[in-house]
């Protein structure tokens, strides 16, 4: 199939970016999108222009590195699915596809799909963790954790921290991120010791960041490729809510030790 | 070159434990004085930089990625062995230790499986307390699952994201040491040269991916956990930008690059569809447990599978393998599928195909039950290939999935470069010829988590090393020499796409280097790949500049990197007269076709060293002994 | 883009007091909305239900209003808590908005929805007609400033009266619209917000906003409707008033 691809170029993050149109010709059903731009970067490159930047790893939906915008949805139309394992069967011949980078001011883009997402590890930094030591772990069934416990931390956990919550959100905002993770250590005994300090550590990067605010367009979900649940949310706004009630005025930053 | 293991002597249960008391300690004061350079930060990377920097020392750490938690630790899905003997089944750390020595074909080195067996415990433990969220069983203990093959119940797993829980456990034990300052972050940081001093590691050069700026970094020790170099196959299950870059450098700064023959291929992945094919996608091996895997008895049968009867079908594993059928070791499920294609029996566009049919499963156990059990597996199958597995047979073809080889370490896991460490996968030590299931992360972790830790700190301390900042020459020179490389190869003003050379690269290494190997095969691949690497460097088209984010540039390094090492790979192939594990030559097989091993004259680690441009590297050889595990023929029938 | 600069309150400031930490976090300025919206809400549910009254005739209603009248203290109290809810809830709207407008400097050229509601997506206009409405309303009702023979006192002639004039209940209906949406979105979003979700309840969140905004936004608009439709009439007693002001 051939395809009318417009993309959002910008030459590095001062840059001033715009849309180009290319086509995408030979297009077989079985390539995924991402080997359908490598198609179409190949033939960039034999023409002497710049491949289009975009960032990739795994390609089995899993490392989070891929994401874009496919014609205003984050990673494109199907559900559950990242733009590296999204096939282009999907697509009919003759389709016009807009591709543009995922938009958030906490997102610069640093040049044409590519952005800059370090705003995620700082909001891990600033407390996404359990505080254990190499070598001072108990011994692994030292803490039974109940299954259900386990089972939804895992569903928290399966965040591959791609960005397409903020992406897909109206108000760029990086609740859905934050919230997995909060919830993902707080569901566990391991994570009670930090459970306040976490998710007051982690909110407090995630505003500094300059990520909007949740209204609850539940966009961030629909987006998700791992379909990780609002619920999240309205979990971490409880344990934010209770964190803030339970502060008696000792230092939010005691954890930490001497590292 | 001297080859020393450093093996602590003693009997194999106590070496660890004397030699941890043996090793000199670094001074809490003086650690923070210490910098250790960290390249790499999956499992091995992450938990290393995290460990170090928690005992004091100041670490930096490089990542070719975006952040540290996108390694391609996270794509592994099945699980990691532990000697826990929490299911009362008659594990043990030295069973772990003997399964992992027979299944390496013995071709590790029995010290480091031991420690490597004895520290999976603790592992667990580790990740437990970091919060991974581990499978439960309903009282809320570990559970386990038996998994590729062995006897025992000692694998412990995330649902099928094992991989990616304990990288993103380490990951946030990394996150924290950032957030307070004892490691600092490179991202989007490639290293590009490791720099000695005095014959010593003392730092490296990266290039920043998005400015293009070379940049030199000194440090009292440098540890690089870059992972494989399955990607000089081009087609692999390997992450897209997985690479050999920093391993080559340090090989050709004088560590010597062990077994880089030694590669290990799955049998279940989906085969490839097309000349656009840019990666390979592992479908997990607990399927093989389920699905019977056949080919059509004639050869280019056009039926549709469903209109093959039974008595045209050839369940070829079942009827070669009848005690262990569709359930072989990797190495030999991969070779019997080779040969049914070779056969031109295959399945599928183009013929690399066979079936695994669950047709006989569902009649069994009813669609619900296979839904339960690989439910997501199926739908992950159906997205790519837009076929039902439960209407019909499945299309699996092996790729490449792991190698063995690498970096030669001792049993501190230094190379021959003092002061330079190599952990994961990008080191060569515990998995001899082939590797177990559910064994990569467990060695990434303990290498990271529980030996460098020790052994680094036992460098730091029983050498003088003295300060050093990067205005000595020898960054200097590095960077001059990275600098002159990444022009040369945008100056190179060809016409054909890098990305085309790596694919030639990987059909000549798949075809002459891949599941079999034969001397022929092998000396034409030798003649191909230097020829090419000549093309490259002639009519390669790299276009950009450096001074900016450029993936052309960085795919063209490494594609070179890979030109130079696929002989290597090759030339090693050659030099084995033995099938062991993963690596099988057609001329060493039993009658009826199994590896046959000659542990008369290939016992041994060989070890490659750099000659210098255009030199034929030079084989050094450090014998294996064994004294616990007694070298036995493997038998699957 | 070299090391990870850590620019931001990687950790909490130790002097800052969990209150005013509180406030300027995003959570802590959406519980404020949820909050007040709670308050503000409950205010529009009862206001609904005691205007109800005015089916009962004049009688009735004015009497509740001279009740309502005889306990200042009570009317006063929550006249200041829904002034002071008011002031809050459009404080946390402005600063968040304005977050959420700087969040994304740059916007989409295309962009598909695939969860949000109408209601979600239009909150903040909903909000700013509902804001302007309030005004016009106590202006309207309450200090009778606007309305064309406003007889303190006399709630039921003061009603009919004002919805007898051209655009007002025009005015009113579209403001019970934007009511509605904003409700809808608003009620069950604030148990999102303040944390009440589980699994199996959280369907009943939605059944219950889309259930109560119905009841507040039909019984509101009967009044208009009422009165344009010659259901409610004014009385005699009215237009005696009214004469007797001329």
């Amino acid at each position: 199939m051939n395809l009318t691809l417009h993309v959002w170029r910008q030459k590095n993050a001062a840059a001033r970016g715009r849309f180009v149109t290319y086509p995408a010709s030979d297009v077989s059903p079985d390539m995924s999108f991402l080997e359908m731009l490598d198609v179409v970067n190949e033939a960039l490159i034999a023409g002497g222009e710049d491949p289009i930047a975009f960032d990739h790893d795994c390609r089995e939906g899993i490392c989070g590195t891929c994401g874009m915008m496919i014609d205003g949805q984050a990673h494109g139309p199907r559900r559950a699915t990242t733009a590296c394992q999204l096939h282009m069967r999907t697509y009919r011949d003759g389709d016009e596809i807009t591709i543009e980078p995922w938009r958030a001011d906490a997102f610069p883009v640093v040049k044409d799909l590519v952005v800059d997402r370090s705003a995620f590890d700082r909001i891990v930094a600033a407390g996404g963790f359990i505080t254990a030591r190499t070598g001072s772990a108990p011994d692994g069934n030292a803490v039974p954790v109940p299954k259900a416990a386990a089972d939804l931390a895992m569903d928290a956990a399966a965040c591959i921290g791609c960005g397409a919550c903020v992406a897909a959100c109206p108000n760029a905002s990086a609740m859905l991120f934050t919230a997995a993770k909060v919830s993902h250590l707080g569901l566990l005994p391991q994570g009670q010791p930090e459970r306040h300090t976490r998710v007051r550590g982690m909110v407090a990067q995630m505003d500094a960041e300059g990520f909007g605010t949740c209204t609850n367009h539940f966009e961030c979900e629909a987006a998700c490729p791992k379909s990780i649940s609002v619920r999240f949310i309205a979990r971490m706004n409880r344990d934010y809510l209770v964190a803030t009630l339970a502060d008696r005025g000792e230092p939010a930053s005691a954890e930490g030790g001497t590292g | 070159m001297e080859l020393r293991s450093n093996v602590p002597e003693g009997p194999i249960e106590r070496k660890w434990e004397k030699h941890r008391f043996e090793m000199k300690l670094v001074n809490p004061a003086n650690k923070r004085k210490h910098t250790i350079l960290m390249v790499g930060s999956g499992l091995a990377g992450a938990s290393a930089a995290a460990s170090l920097a928690e005992l004091g020392y100041n670490v930096k750490c490089y990542c070719y990625q975006d952040s540290p938690r996108r390694a391609h630790s996270i794509a592994a899905q099945g699980g990691i062995n532990a000697a826990k003997n929490y299911q009362n089944d008659g594990d043990s750390v030295f069973r772990l230790f003997y399964d992992t020595v027979k299944g390496g074909d013995y071709r590790s080195r029995e010290g480091n499986v031991y420690r490597l067996a004895e520290l999976s415990v603790e592992i667990i433990d580790q990740c437990v307390a970091q919060g991974v969220p581990f499978a439960r069983e309903y009282g809320g203990l570990l559970a386990n699952r038996s998994f590729g093959g062995a006897q025992v119940s000692r694998t412990f797993y995330a649902r099928g994201q094992t991989g990616q829980q304990l990288l993103l456990g380490a990951y946030q034990a990394l996150e924290r040491q950032i957030g307070l300052g004892k490691v600092e972050m490179f991202s989007r940081h490639e290293m590009l040269d490791l720099v000695l001093v005095d014959g010593r590691a003392r730092g490296i050069v990266t290039r920043d991916m998005v400015t293009g700026e070379i940049e030199s970094h000194a440090g009292d020790a440098v540890v690089l956990g870059t992972g494989g170099y399955g990607n000089v196959f081009y087609l692999a299950t390997y992450a897209k930008g997985a690479n050999a870059t920093a391993i080559w450098r340090a090989y050709k700064k004088g560590a010597a690059f062990a077994n880089p023959c030694f590669t290990q291929i799955h049998p279940t992945c989906i085969p490839v569809t097309g000349e656009h094919q840019s990666k390979l996608t592992l479908m997990s091996e607990s399927l093989r447990n389920d699905g019977r895997i056949w080919v059509p008895k004639k050869a280019r049968d056009p039926r549709p599978p469903n209109q093959i009867p039974e008595e045209d079908r050839d369940y070829y594993l079942e009827r070669q393998y009848p005690s262990f059928g569709n359930l072989v070791p990797r190495d030999v499920a991969s070779r019997a599928a080779k040969r049914v294609a070779d056969e031109g029996r295959g399945v599928g566009p183009g013929g690399f195909g066979v079936y695994l049919d669950f047709a006989d499963a569902i009649k069994r156990l009813g669609a619900n039950v296979i839904g339960e059990k690989y439910g997501n597996l199926f739908e992950m199958y159906e997205r790519i290939t837009a076929e039902n597995p439960y209407q019909v047979p499945m299309r699996i073809y092996p790729a490449i999935h792991y190698t063995m080889g690498g970096l030669w370490v001792d049993y501190n896991l230094m190379s021959t470069v003092p002061g330079l460490h190599v952990i994961g996968e990008a080191n060569f030590s515990d998995h001899g010829a082939n590797r177990l299931g559910a064994s990569a992360l467990m060695q990434g972790l303990a290498d990271g988590y529980f030996v460098m830790p020790y052994t680094v700190g036992h460098y730091l301390a029983s050498n003088k090393i003295e300060k050093l900042a990067t205005d000595h020459s020898a960054f200097r020179q590095a960077e001059a020499a990275v600098a002159d490389r990444v022009r040369s190869l945008l100056g190179i003003g060809g016409q054909r796409s890098v990305d085309s050379f790596h694919r030639e690269l990987g059909r000549i290494m798949w075809e002459y280097c891949g599941m079999a190997r034969n001397q022929g095969g092998l000396e034409t691949a030798l003649e191909k790949i230097p020829a090419l690497r000549e093309q490259f460097w002639r009519e390669a088209k790299v276009p950009g500049e450096n001074e900016e984010l450029n993936q052309s540039l960085e795919k063209a390094g490494r594609v070179a990197d890979f030109l130079e090492l696929a002989e290597l790979i090759c030339l090693d192939a050659l030099e084995r007269r033995e099938s062991c594990g993963g690596h099988f030559r057609e001329e060493f097989q039993t009658p009826d076709g199994e590896a046959r091993r000659d542990d008369e004259n290939f016992c041994h680690v060989a070890a490659w060293e750099y000659a210098g441009q255009g030199q034929k590297p030079i084989r050094h050889v450090e014998p294996l002994s064994f004294e616990y595990v007694h070298p036995s023929q493997r038998s699957y029938k | 883009m070299s090391a990870n600069a850590i620019p931001t309150p990687l950790r909490l400031n130790r002097t800052t007091g969990r209150t005013s930490s509180f406030l300027a976090s995003s959570i802590g300025r959406k519980v404020v909305m949820a909050l007040t919206g709670l308050v503000l809400f409950g205010y529009v549910v009862v206001h609904m239900l005691g205007n109800l009254q005015i089916y009962l005739g004049p009688a009735a209603l004015n009497a509740y209003a001279v009740k309502l009248r005889a306990m200042p203290a009570l009317l006063w109290g929550v006249r200041v808590l829904l002034f002071a809810s008011a002031v809050l809830h459009v404080w946390a709207a402005v600063s968040l908005t304005r977050a959420n407008v700087a969040a994304r400097g740059i916007g989409y050229r295309e962009r598909r929805n695939r969860e949000s509601t109408y209601a979600s997506r239009t909150m903040r206009w909903s909000g700013v007609i509902l804001l302007l409405f309030i005004v016009y309303h106590l202006l309207h009702l309450t200090l009778g400033t606007v309305h064309p023979g406003f007889v303190p006192g006399d709630v039921y002639h003061n009603v009919v009266r004002g919805f007898q004039m051209g655009i007002a209940p025009f005015f009113y209906v579209l403001a019970m619209l934007a009511l509605g949406l904003h409700m809808y979105h608003g009620v069950w979003s604030l148990m999102q917000t303040v944390g009440l979700s589980h699994p199996r309840y959280d369907r009943l969140r939605y059944a219950f906003a889309a259930f109560i905004t119905a009841l507040v936004v039909l019984g509101n608009l009967s009044f208009p409707i009422a009165v344009m439709t010659g259901l409610l009439k004014d009385r005699s007693s009215s237009r005696a008033a009214t004469a007797a002001r001329r």
